[in-house]
């Protein structure tokens, strides 16, 4: 009986290491521990066992299949462990080859800069009023000081509908609807299209502003620089930025400056960018006209403000080094893919 | 304005270089655009005195030594006809810089270098030079002009630099000149600023004349349009000579770009740029009637000015007149009829102040414009008239080119041409710049400008010159104190004295922006369109004539038809971005547009119109379809938490059975659809191509819904899938309702195969479409849910005809 057992066992023992895979390890587990299987034929034999023997014949079973079994389960991982090296060696790749991405779009280079001017005068406390982008006369120019026969008139050719109604020049026209609407203190900035009449390689008829206005006590030139000093190094990324006031003239501002920036590029030397002279013109400014204030019902004894007016375009096209306004207007994918966030 | 240095010079001592001057006067409020020396291409030319000329046989050249004194003797060939032995020439050393000529020896093509040469087998080194070669006109330099060499004084030193006595030397400022100083659109004006920022004194104008004591008997002037015209002067000249002006007077006007015609005539230019007095010369023996009169032209008066050029005029153009017909068109140019001639005897100055709006519209409405005009324009003062109608006759006197007679006549209404006071206190004058200027300093500068401050405590009184009307209280004088005392002495603080307020976009610019974003995440990549398109966007889209969108808003004066209505529709510049892009073989992308679109209350405008905020997107690509741009809409509704219902729509320029009208909540709130192929093929668009407008106001009131977080269910949920073969008009939409309104455990229902095919039979395609059951207080049992699709099936069956597929 022995015999028989080893010979089953050896039988089995060989044939499990044959096995070169999941089925005929299967098939090998069934010959011989199956329900017909050779060892559970000897298993069903033991009642033909004397008495006395069956306990060194059931101990004999048991350590035949246990080796058996031990066998199949060290086959069957080696097996499996096998497969799985052939998986993986059948999903190799190239990882050089190039990446699938579902790309997301982005905003408008104007949009990117009007939310970096948002985000930085909002954290100073300055709301966003949008005003429309067609506007009366009076809005326009006469309230801002401009009146008809003014020649600052002349200064911006403007876009009429009507006699009264025209597209707004400058988005300075909001300033007086906030005025009349709110009481000091006001912190706004004013974002939007402007029109003028301009068609050539720097301008376009249709740009973006954003003017900015303060009212409030003691308000002064000082503050309008200091303002200033903060924005530009934001909105250019450095601390090393310097500004600069000289004199110039809008009608609604009395003192008028513009501010010129050190060029970041060439950090004042002289570069292409500014020209050779380390300066870059980024906006006009200045403390609001006392005639303005006074028309939407201000004390200027009381009160006193400074506003400003920045060229979204001019920005992005410092911020971006992009060379024609036009381009930002015309939504030619190779434009629009360039810029992100 | 371009200011020579010399001629600033003559009413300032100017001790410091063209840079630095240039320096003090951008840091002062005027900008210097470009500042170049006359003779800036011309360098290394000296006197040269042609010792030996000699005839090169056969040839029209001569070989000369030429004597440059320093510089040693060259030998030279020269083809010039007026080459003379004896005679002085500008000798072109070699190495040195000249305008280069076309054949010609006219035609300038830009500068060159002169070398070592041989013509004929004879050296040459150097070249002796026109004045052409030179830059240097007659009016330059007399003789200049001649198409041969320049012929120089016999007296000039031989070797010298020819640059200075050719006036070559001279710099020149184009100053720009911001609209609040007409006074400083002058040689005078500018002089008067360059006193102050180098703190000298302005020297006066020589305004000394004598007037001889004769008259023009009875000559009156009279003025109908007092509110165009507050001041006229007119002064009688006699015994006119008409000549050449003095080389001074000539090389002047030609560095501002003038050419020289007449003595008279020069004179008004003459003022025009030394004290920006526009002044006009009448020939007075054509003035009929004895009579000058300034009135509003009658509706179809017809005048020929000085140009040739006839114009009718209305009653909104001012003319001079005679006591019989208009013999100037106010301040923009003079009749042909009292012109200037070499014949004339007597002159009739006029020097007059017009209202610059008038002569703006005037020049602009009639297409006729001058330097007059220009001047007129950016603003005269009433001060000036006076001034400059002296000046002119001390010049006559000076030119010795008539008689100034007795006959004044000045009609003004009264304005003061007299300093003004003006009276500020000095603290609000530093409060405005939020620092303390020295009372010294404030005093110095103001007196630099003619201001004779007075200082009495707080308050400053000053007399305000009549050429600074733009002085009105103390920002101006605030202004006038920083930019003398210097802009780097303003400090940076960040208002101190300001209250603390809330900054930030507001809910409807923070839901845009979300929107924006969410499109973005959706690869689209967002477009600015201008805010004006043309009617023939219009016609693209064949709206027909009472479409609403043809109600557009006109621009009275447009840059071209293209950009000349307010856009009604975001949807014409889309298709054509999308044309633009697949022209450039760029055959996928998604753009979208938020803008406005301008819809007026009435035509034309009375009111504001509305300005209504849309977005626009476009897709387009061979693997776009009416379901991706769906999917944009689905984006919008989510990002507020809307939910959007479809209608089939007719849309002309969109495709007919691949079109929809967009609803929300039951109002319609946009469209979608395929760009018609119509378009396509007028566009040359080679993809297919989709466009949808929604009126984000028509949803705005939804912006900053709050979303309600719902508990996730305690039971398990349920799915069934259901397949059905239906009639090809019944929608999915349909389908979708009749699912829903069955069962009110029905949380979901998504459409997941669709399928035609022949063995369905025509007009049919199968449905299959998954249900989620969600349980609410209790769990399902197998029962429940077959209780509910039974229901489901039910209402199916009664309300769409339609059965489960067997």
């Amino acid at each position: 009986m022995q015999t028989k057992l080893n010979e089953i066992r050896e039988k089995a023992i060989a044939q499990i290491e044959a096995s070169k895979n999941l089925e005929a390890l299967n098939e090998v587990r069934n010959t011989i521990l199956g329900k017909k299987g050779e060892l559970t034929a000897v298993l069903r034999g033991m009642k033909d066992v004397a008495a006395e023997d069956r306990p060194k014949v059931g101990q004999w079973v048991n350590e035949a299949r246990d080796a058996i079994e031990t066998r199949l389960e060290a086959q069957l991982k080696k097996l499996e462990s096998e497969a799985l090296k052939l998986r993986y060696e059948a999903e190799k790749i190239d990882v050089t080859m190039p990446e699938e991405v579902t790309e997301p779009g982005s905003l408008h280079p104007i949009t990117l800069v009007k939310n970096e001017l948002v985000d930085i005068f909002g954290s100073m406390g300055f709301f966003v009023y949008e005003g429309t982008e067609i506007e009366t006369d009076y809005y326009n120019f006469t309230a801002l000081n401009t009146p008809d026969d003014h020649p600052a008139r002349d200064m911006q050719d403007t876009f009429y509908l009507t006699p009264e109604f025209l597209l707004r020049t400058q988005t300075s026209a909001g300033q007086v609807h906030v005025m009349e609407s709110k009481k000091p203190p006001i912190k706004v900035i004013s974002p939007g299209k402007v029109f003028r009449s301009d068609d050539d390689a720097t301008h376009s008829p249709m740009f973006s502003q954003m003017e900015g206005l303060v009212v409030d006590k003691g308000i002064s030139l000082c503050d309008l620089k200091g303002m200033l000093d903060e924005f530009v190094k934001k909105i250019f990324g450095s601390d090393n930025i310097k500004t600069r006031l000289r004199p110039s003239y809008f009608p609604f501002t009395e003192p008028s400056v513009e501010v010129d920036v050190s060029c970041f590029q060439c950090g004042g030397c002289g570069c292409k960018l500014c020209k050779g002279t380390g300066w870059i013109e980024v906006l006009g400014a200045g403390v609001v006209n006392n005639k303005v204030l006074e028309g939407c019902g201000i004390d200027t004894n009381e009160y006193s403000g400074f506003a400003f007016g920045i060229g979204l375009e001019r920005i992005a096209m410092l911020k971006y080094g992009i060379n024609n306004i036009k381009m930002l207007f015309e939504s030619d994918m190779r434009v629009l893919k360039q810029l992100h966030e | 304005m371009l200011a020579p240095l010399s001629w600033l010079k003559e009413y300032v001592d100017i001790d410091v270089t063209p840079q630095e001057l240039q320096d003090k006067l951008f840091s002062c409020g005027f900008e210097v655009e470009e500042l170049y020396e006359v003779g800036r291409d011309i360098h290394d030319v000296v006197v040269g005195l042609v010792t030996s000329c000699e005839p090169i046989p056969e040839t029209h050249l001569h070989v000369c030594n030429v004597d440059a004194g320093k510089y040693g003797s060259f030998q030279v060939c020269c083809g010039a006809d007026n080459v003379t032995a004896g005679k002085k020439f500008p000798l072109a050393l070699v190495g040195a810089q000249v305008i280069m000529t076309a054949k010609d020896h006219v035609t300038v093509e830009g500068v060159m270098t002169i070398k070592k040469g041989k013509l004929r087998g004879y050296d040459s080194e150097g070249m002796l030079c026109s004045g052409v070669e030179l830059g240097v006109s007659d009016d330059m330099f007399p003789g200049a002009s001649y198409n041969g060499l320049l012929v120089l004084p016999d007296d000039a030193e031989v070797g010298t630099d020819v640059k200075p006595m050719l006036g070559l030397d001279d710099w020149i400022f184009d100053i720009a000149i911001t609209a609040n100083r007409p006074d400083c659109q002058s040689i005078y004006g500018i002089a008067r600023e360059v006193a102050a920022v180098l703190n000298k004194e302005i020297k006066p104008l020589d305004l000394s004349f004598t007037e001889d004591g004769t008259e023009k008997e009875g000559f009156t002037v009279t003025v109908d349009a007092k509110d165009l015209c507050p001041r006229y002067i007119a002064h009688y000249v006699h015994d006119i000579k008409i000549g050449e002006s003095p080389l001074w007077m000539k090389r002047r006007l030609a560095l501002v770009g003038i050419g020289s015609i007449s003595n008279v005539v020069d004179i008004t230019n003459y003022i025009l740029t030394e004290l920006g007095q526009p002044m006009h010369a009448f020939d007075a023996s054509y003035i009929e009637g004895n009579a000058i009169n300034v009135r509003r032209a009658n509706n179809g008066e017809k005048i020929v000015t000085l140009d040739e050029k006839e114009f009718e005029l209305n009653d909104q153009n001012l003319v001079i007149c005679d006591g019989k017909k208009p013999v100037a068109l106010a301040g923009i140019m003079g009749g042909l009829n009292s012109e200037i001639l070499d014949t004339t005897t007597d002159v009739m100055f006029e020097a007059a102040k017009f209202m610059r709006d008038n002569i703006r519209k005037s020049s602009r409405s009639l297409g006729q414009a001058s330097d007059s005009s220009a001047m007129y324009a950016k603003g005269v003062y009433e001060y000036t008239t006076v001034i400059a109608m002296k000046r002119a006759l001390h010049l006559i006197e000076e030119l010795d080119c008539g008689k100034v007679s007795s006959t004044h006549v000045e009609v003004c209404t009264g304005n003061s041409i007299e300093p003004r006071e003006l009276k500020v206190s000095i603290e609000k004058v530093n409060k405005v710049l939020g620092i303390t200027v020295p009372t010294d300093d404030i005093i110095r500068i103001l007196t630099s400008l003619d201001f004779a401050p007075v200082v009495n405590g707080d308050e400053l009184t000053l007399m305000i010159p009549a050429y600074r009307e733009d002085m009105e209280s103390y920002p101006d004088v605030a202004e006038e104190v920083i930019r003398m005392y210097g802009y780097d002495h303003v400090v940076s603080t960040f208002m101190p004295t300001a209250q603390v307020t809330m900054g930030g976009f507001d809910l409807r610019q923070r839901s845009e922006l979300k929107l924006k974003r969410a499109l973005c995440g959706a690869g689209a990549y967002e477009g600015i369109h201008y805010s004006f398109f043309s009617p023939s966007d219009l016609d693209l889209l064949r709206l027909d004539e009472n479409a609403p969108e043809r109600q557009a808003i006109k621009l009275i004066n447009p840059i071209n038809v293209d950009l000349s209505l307010m856009r009604t529709t975001l949807a014409p510049q889309m298709i054509r971005a999308m044309a633009r892009n697949q022209k450039r073989d760029l055959l996928e992308g998604k753009i979208y547009e938020i803008g406005n679109s301008f819809i007026p209350k009435s035509l034309p405008l009375t009111e504001y119109p509305d300005e209504r905020e849309t977005l626009c997107v476009g897709v387009f690509g061979e693997n776009e379809s009416f379901f991706t741009l769906k999917g944009f809409a689905k984006i919008v509704a989510d990002t507020f938490d809307l939910t959007f219902t479809y209608e089939p729509s007719v849309k002309p320029f969109l495709h007919p059975y691949q079109t929809a009208d967009i609803m929300c909540n039951g109002v319609k709130i946009g469209y979608l659809g395929k760009v018609s192929y119509e378009i396509m093929d007028d566009l040359d668009m080679r993809v297919p191509s989709f466009v949808m407008e929604i009126d984000l106001r028509q949803i705005s009131e939804y912006y900053g819904n709050e979303q309600k977080f719902e508990p996730l269910p305690k039971f398990a949920i349920e799915k069934r899938d259901f397949a059905f073969v239906v009639d090809k008009n019944i929608s999915c939409a349909s389908i979708e309702d009749g699912i829903r309104e069955a069962c009110k455990y029905v949380t979901d229902v998504k459409l997941f195969d669709v399928y035609e095919g022949i063995q369905l039979g025509p007009n049919k395609r199968s449905m299959a479409f998954s249900v989620v059951f969600t349980p609410q207080n209790e769990e399902f049992n197998d029962e429940m849910v077959e209780g509910y699709v039974k229901k489901i099936l039910k209402n199916l069956e009664n309300k769409l005809s339609i059965t489960l597929r067997g």
